[in-house]
């Protein structure tokens, strides 16, 4: 609990809450979408054995965990390291053993996590029925239909989730993504469809 | 035995942590510490602030090292009250 104060203490004092919760959703979206692809895509080529499926998406979904995590991890530390160096030339004194200092050097990491666990637990949470199927466990839809239906209400909440917290109608805003999604998903069956 | 029992300072701190977390951090260092916060000028990325202690043993060390962990530097000390006495730890 005192980690997840601290954590939050951080975050405050370097104005990044903002930051974090857009790097969540942009990036969580990105995990959605990808894997709505890919599973669309299987869906309409060939069939393929199931555990092939979930190599490539579990492939894909790491590879997005890691950008997300290495990506915003470099441009957050750069990021924080120009705002301490500006806030130390305005202080006219090395902040590096203040609480600004440890933010410096502790929020590029969290922020990398949020922005590398996003994409990789969501994706996850749309790969579990592709794990359940090959675990023997029978559903009562195919398990592609099944990961696509979770990605498209997974893309519904993060986007009513911007909505709560941009003070929109969260219907809406879920219903904008959606849309978003299902555009995705028709580009997907014209091209790889066809 | 002699106890600080106020001390008026004066501190150059970033925005971030505000004045309310700030003062709380202070208080936090002793028992019975009251602070007393007052904005005197804002710059684009700093404040001046004038802080008031007051408690029945001020650690002014202890004070210090806070406002150096908040990011904030001490510019000076411009008010003290010190009581001496047996009865006073």
């Amino acid at each position: 609990m005192d980690l997840l104060k601290q954590a939050s203490y951080l975050l405050r004092i370097t104005r990044t809450h903002g930051i974090a919760r857009r790097y969540f959703v942009v990036n969580g979206f990105d995990g959605a979408l990808t894997m709505l692809g890919l599973n669309l895509g299987f869906l309409v080529s060939t069939p393929t054995e199931l555990s092939v499926i979930i190599s490539v998406c579990l492939g894909a979904a790491i590879a997005l965990g890691m950008s997300g995590l290495s990506s915003a991890y470099v441009s957050e530390s750069a990021e924080r390291r120009r705002a301490l160096t500006k806030l130390e030339a305005a202080m006219v004194t090395n902040l590096q053993e203040s609480s600004h200092g440890e933010a410096a050097r502790w929020v590029p990491m969290l922020i990398a996590l949020v922005n590398g666990s996003a994409p990789l637990t969501i994706s996850l949470i749309i790969l579990t029925p592709l794990w359940l199927s090959n675990a023997g466990f029978r559903l009562p839809l195919s398990p592609l239909y099944a990961a696509i239906i979770i990605a498209l209400m997974l893309i519904f909440l993060l986007g009513a989730y911007l909505g709560r917290i941009s003070g929109v109608s969260w219907l809406r805003s879920g219903i904008q993504t959606l849309s978003v999604a299902l555009v995705t998903a028709a580009l997907i069956y014209f091209f790889a469809g066809a | 035995m002699i106890s600080v029992k106020r001390v008026v300072l004066d501190v150059l701190k970033p925005h971030h942590p505000n004045a309310l977390e700030f003062s709380q951090t202070i208080a936090e260092v002793g028992p019975d510490y009251r602070v007393h916060l007052t904005v005197i000028e804002v710059d684009e990325n700093t404040e001046t602030v004038r802080v008031v202690v007051e408690g029945n043993a001020i650690d002014f060390e202890a004070i210090q090292t806070a406002i150096s962990k908040l990011g904030g530097s001490l510019h000076s000390i411009d008010e003290v009250e010190v009581q001496g006495g047996p009865d006073n730890i």
